[in-house]
């Protein structure tokens, strides 16, 4: 154990506020770009661009320090902590959205289309409407057009393999960490990456065949809503992870994090593992069920 | 293993000038910053409460238009709850919980100042929608839909400042969690925690659960306005009724999140002064617990009147009244705390006193309010807002106002004016209640909230409680003056400053050196 | 404890003595109105028992909190005495209010049965929410209009002396008659409001593209005024509700009246508000 048996507490760091600019540069523009203001798309643009200077900047202090034995195991508990409570805060984002989805199917439609509460709604206010899931999910007034359903077997189910597979090659990679195989770890890490990619891939061309051949857009009533959010956000998040372990396998190759020291390694695979977990339930929820 | 602080820049103070507090990774300074923010936002808040107030103080329009009154409404609202309680919370929590668990300083002191430098960007962007086009907000802090979708320009920066808010507050609960599940000193187990660092425990919890559902509905609200999504447009297959869900399944967590630090601030203070140790902290520790636990399944309390079935009304219902078990508990034990004590009544305990007695009244109506058949007649009226007023001014405002007596000393090493503070004390207590009491009343005969003229048979009470607002408002002019002038000299505080008080911050210097507890104490 | 709970039970019986619904009934502009329903009259009734619930719990809570203040403060010399734990006491004050609670719910869950049962209607009228004004529509009897504000702008800001129902006036009251149950059908045109009458006890939520069911079963004739209770924008404060019970017999002659200028008022349809 080489580490410091101190607490480490940086002293001051510039990052914080620059992310903040950022973040607020970000959003304003967003903001003004949402009200055609047309400063908006420069402004958000280089909220971003800052943004991703703090993340080099930020995480490769983190980086440097960690290297440099500035942290004890402490540190790295509360770097557990921290990740571990992150990734709980990220799963309560995604419940919003289920949660939207559920109660979608299980109480607005029904109740447009008639049943317990909602006789008199459907009655007076959208006479012949009939709720069925997903043909007539974007609601009484059709809203977005007739589409297509996405199914569960083409590539969807692709895609859960290769988030499952992926899953089982991260902790192979791991394996090799921990029992300091280098060559286990990289190859495992490529693979994920490969896979994390594939993923992504495969879910721009699903989007690109929902818009294009099955009229299934943002605006297909909730169908869509639902849909897009849930899948949409989920990707995102696929990628950040994907981003995490590719720079997770630079850190390897760079040969940074020995079998009993590598936080970071874990805390990129526990994301992963979550856009996973996050993944099996929208297969369920949104393409299967 | 000792865990001795590290310090790259190999000197131990501060940093001097500006860079000191933009940069600072320390623990109180950070702290601070909070402090005065939530403090400048409490002005800010209370100066829209007052422009609220002045229009209502008779019936007719005589200020301000209509809409531009429901901004107010909106904006004080946003600002008090999310720019003052909540800062002001974790402001206490950053200077004190290191303190009192002897550890050196927040787990992860980088993320804490993001923290804390988020929220003055993000109200920075909610205060400039008061010169968008389109106006501020003005559908309420509840935001419902469709209302909400019909504000203007100011709908993505509303929403965005949330997002900031929310991010803040994720960070800020995280880095408490992992303070207190990791920097305790060695023999500091769970249950020997102060109850601050209990209560602050639970709540940072529950922030970390609902802040980001509030993330996801507001992002669907964005979604419907601006991408054409249909979560709240019943004409797409959703549900106005799916927000106020989404709402409130964030928002009556949210209220305890307003209140749980409270409750600890409290349970700290009372021992003191009553020089007699708290009753009952094996169940108060449970108590906060099911609190929080119950807290996420009463949420359609706020929504008896969009048409639930029946059951879920009577859920709701048995669920909410549920929660008066735990704070009797609460309430209970802090006046067995009392009994046979030897009291001392300096100003922290007079607001504490203060804060049992009128949060429980407060606690009362809520009790009320969750009757639901009552609840059709008390919903949207002035009842509620006596109702949430007299938690969150006596209550939450008020526990803050006790801490800030309590440790200021120490924070400060200077004695405040005890003759001041207590006229503040006083001031406060009797403005407070003209304000908010006769909402009561108000409410009662039919006067519905968030509207900016009434009927001439509520002209008394809204006189009265207009008086009262600007009365309060005066006395916290004195507050400001006393933290003003204790911070900048007074009187010498000893270590222990209270000779009732006991715990590991008052075992430190007055004030404390900028890093405590490189060498972590032995808890017995 | 017992004796705190006798305390708190001669306390409630008292009050309940003194505080007779007649008695109480004067007490009305700074109570919730008795109202003219047999529902309503439940609702007051449960409000009335849950608040003095409250008040004995108060009363007991601080008085012994009081009682401490005086006597156990250090001024008197009172020396603290060092017992932190009790487990009969706090399980005795977890039971306790469990079981008002339940003394409190019984009641709530009746009167809310009896509010919800909308079946066996004698009339139906669906009412509509717009930004700001409300559109009735007597679904048997082919009438409809639409109800807005009609306090002048005028006194509203002050240029002339305001009116006894001050921004509780509509140009077209909702006519009803006495000992019929009506339901409502209670919905929205654009964004959420609430019709509420407090004299009826009704109160429910219109919200657009779902419609709420609600009922009512007025008592006495007379003119009932509430107001939109949930926020639906500018003018939200300006869109009253006055409700005109009339005698069954007078009902039907207003219904008749109504019906010949039908097509007179639908030609017409209300826009905007009155300010
Ligand atoms: C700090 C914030 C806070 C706290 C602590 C509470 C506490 C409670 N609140 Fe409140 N509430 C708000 C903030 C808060 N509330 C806000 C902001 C709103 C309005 C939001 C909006 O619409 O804008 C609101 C609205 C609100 C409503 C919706 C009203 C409506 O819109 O129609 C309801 C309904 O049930 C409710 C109930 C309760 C209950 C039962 C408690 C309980 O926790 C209270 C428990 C405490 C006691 C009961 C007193 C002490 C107990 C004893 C002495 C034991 C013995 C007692 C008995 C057995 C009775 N609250
Ligand atoms: C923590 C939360 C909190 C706090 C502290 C307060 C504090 C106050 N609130 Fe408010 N309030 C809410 C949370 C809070 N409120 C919420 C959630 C709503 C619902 C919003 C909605 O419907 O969407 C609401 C709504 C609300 C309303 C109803 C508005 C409406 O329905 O249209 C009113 C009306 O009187 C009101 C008044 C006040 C007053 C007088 C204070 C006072 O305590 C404020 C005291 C402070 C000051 C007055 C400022 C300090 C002094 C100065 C600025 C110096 C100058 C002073 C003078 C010259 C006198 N609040
Ligand atoms: Cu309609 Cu408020
Ligand atoms: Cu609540």
């Amino acid at each position: 154990m080489t580490a410091q048996t101190q607490y480490y507490v940086p002293h001051g760091s510039h990052w914080p506020i620059v992310g903040s600019v950022a973040l607020f540069m970000t959003f304003v523009g967003l903001s003004a770009m949402l009200n055609e203001a047309s400063f908006g798309l420069p402004l958000m643009g280089a909220g971003i661009a800052i943004l991703l200077v703090m993340m080099f900047g930020w995480f490769g202090t983190v980086v440097r320090e960690s290297e440099a034995n500035a942290y004890n195991d402490q540190v790295d508990r509360s770097f557990r902590w921290g990740m571990f409570w992150f990734i709980f805060s990220e799963v309560m984002f995604f419940a919003a959205f289920f949660g939207a989805l559920f109660y979608a199917r299980t109480f607005s439609l029904p109740w447009l289309g008639g049943e317990g509460d909602g006789a008199a709604t459907n009655m007076y206010l959208w006479p012949g409407f009939e709720a069925l899931w997903p043909s007539n999910a974007n609601g009484p007034s059709q809203i977005g057009g007739e589409f297509r359903q996405m199914g569960a077997w083409g590539i969807p189910a692709i895609n859960t393999l290769i988030l499952l597979t992926s899953g089982v090659t991260v902790t192979w990679a791991h394996h090799g960490l921990r029992a300091n195989r280098r060559a286990t770890l990289i190859f495992g890490l490529f693979l994920t990456v490969a896979l994390g990619l594939v993923f992504v891939g495969l879910q721009a061309y699903e989007y690109i065949h929902a818009y294009t051949d099955l009229n299934l857009t943002l605006g297909a009533g909730i169908y869509g809503s639902t849909f897009f959010m849930l899948t949409g956000f989920h990707g995102l998040h696929v990628t950040i992870g994907a981003i995490m372990l590719i720079v997770i396998l630079a850190r390897s190759i760079a040969g940074h994090f020995t079998p009993d020291r590598h936080f970071a390694f874990e805390a990129a695979a526990w994301y992963w593992h979550f856009v996973d977990v996050v993944w099996l339930g929208l297969f369920f929820f949104v393409y299967w069920l | 293993m000792s865990a001795v602080m590290v310090d790259d820049h190999h000197h131990d103070g501060p940093d001097s000038g500006i860079k000191r507090w933009i940069c600072t990774t320390n623990h109180k300074d950070i702290g601070t910053l909070y402090l005065w923010f939530a403090m400048i936002m409490f002005f800010l808040g209370g100066l829209m409460a007052l422009v609220v107030r002045a229009e209502l103080f008779q019936p007719g329009l005589q200020f301000v238009d209509p809409q531009f009154f429901n901004s107010m409404t909106t904006m004080h609202a946003l600002l008090m709850i999310f720019g003052v309680v909540m800062p002001a919370f974790t402001g206490l929590a950053n200077w004190l919980i290191p303190m009192m668990v002897g550890g050196t300083d927040m787990a992860l002191p980088r993320l804490n100042n993001w923290s804390f430098w988020l929220l003055p960007f993000a109200f920075t962007m909610l205060l400039a929608t008061l010169f968008v086009p389109g106006g501020a907000p003005a559908g309420g802090w509840t935001l419902y839909p469709p209302l909400t979708l019909q504000t203007g320009a100011a709908l993505p920066l509303l929403i965005f400042a949330i997002h900031l808010m929310g991010m803040s507050s994720i960070m800020g609960a995280i880095n408490v969690i992992a303070t207190i599940l990791n920097m305790r000193a060695p023999g500091m187990t769970l249950m020997k925690m102060p109850m601050f660092v209990w209560t602050w425990l639970i709540t940072a919890y529950l922030l970390i659960a609902v802040m980001p559902v509030l993330a996801g509905g507001v992002t669907m609200l964005l979604t419907d306005k601006y991408f054409g999504t249909s979560f709240f447009n019943a004409a797409g297959g959703g549900d106005p009724v799916m927000f106020q869900h989404i709402f409130w399944f964030f928002g009556h967590p949210e209220v305890y999140i307003l209140i749980l630090p409270s409750f600890g601030v409290i349970s700290m203070i009372l021992p003191t002064f009553a020089r007699k140790p708290l009753f009952g902290y094996n169940s108060m520790v449970y108590a906060t617990a099911s609190i929080a636990f119950l807290s996420f399944v009463v949420w359609a309390h706020h929504m008896f009147t969009v048409g639930m079935p029946l059951a879920a009304q009577l859920f709701f219902m048995l669920s909410t009244m549920l929660i008066a078990v735990p704070t009797g508990v609460k309430v209970f034990n802090w006046v067995a705390t009392m009994w046979r004590g030897s009291m001392t009544f300096e100003t922290p305990m007079l607001f504490a006193i203060g804060f049992i007695v009128l949060f429980t009244i407060g606690g009362f109506s809520g009790l009320m309010l969750a009757i639901v058949p009552a609840d059709y007649q008390y919903h949207d009226t002035y009842f509620v807002v006596a109702h949430f007023h007299y938690v969150l001014v006596p209550g939450s405002i008020f526990a803050i106002m006790a801490a800030v007596y309590y440790w200021l000393p120490k924070w400060t090493g200077h004695l405040y004016n005890e003759t001041l503070g207590k006229w503040h004390f006083w001031l406060s207590t009797i403005f407070v209640n003209l304000t908010f009491f006769p909402m009561h009343f108000t409410g009662l005969a039919g006067m519905p909230r968030r509207i900016p003229d009434y009927a001439l048979q509520f002209t008394d009470y809204n006189m009265l409680a207009s008086i009262g607002a600007f009365g309060f408002g005066l006395a916290q002019l004195l507050f400001l003056y006393i933290v003003v002038a204790t911070v900048r000299g007074g009187e010498r505080a000893t270590d222990r400053v209270w000779d009732g008080a006991d715990g590991l911050e008052w075992t430190l210097p007055s004030p404390p050196p900028y890093h405590t507890f490189t060498t972590p104490p032995q808890i017995r | 404890m017992t004796a705190q709970l006798m305390t708190a039970a001669r306390w409630l019986a008292g009050a309940a003595a003194a505080f007779s619904p007649a008695a109480l009934a004067q007490l009305q502009p700074y109570n919730m109105p008795v109202g003219v329903t047999d529902i309503s009259r439940e609702v007051f009734g449960l409000h009335m028992l849950i608040f003095w619930i409250c008040v004995a719990i108060g009363v007991v809570v601080f008085g012994v909190m009081l009682v401490s203040l005086v006597r156990h403060r250090k001024s008197r010399g009172h020396e603290a005495r060092q017992f932190h734990d009790s487990t009969a006491a706090e399980i005795a004050w977890t039971v306790v209010p469990f079981l008002i609670l339940v003394a409190m719910a019984v009641p709530a869950t009746q009167v809310l049965i009896k509010m919800e049962d909308t079946a066996r209607a004698d009339l139906t009228i669906k009412i509509t929410g717009y930004q700001w004004l409300w559109h009735y529509e007597y679904l048997e009897q082919d009438i409809d209009f639409y109800s807005a504000l009609s306090t002048p702008r005028e006194q509203i800001y002050g240029l002339q002396a305001k009116g006894e129902n001050y921004l509780l006036e509509v140009d077209n009251e909702l006519v009803l008659p006495t000992n019929r149950k009506v339901r409502f059908l209670i919905t929205s045109n654009d964004v959420l409001h609430a019709w509420w009458v407090p004299d009826l006890a009704v109160k429910k939520d219109a919200i657009p593209g779902f419609i709420n069911e609600s009922w009512t079963e007025i008592e006495e004739p007379g003119v009932y005024r509430g107001q939109c209770a949930e926020l639906c924008g500018r003018d939200h404060g300006f869109m009253p509700v006055v409700v005109r019970a009339v005698a069954p017999d007078e009902y039907e002659r207003w219904v008749a009246g109504k019906q010949a200028e039908q097509p007179v008022a639908a030609a017409q349809p209300a826009t905007g508000s009155s300010n």
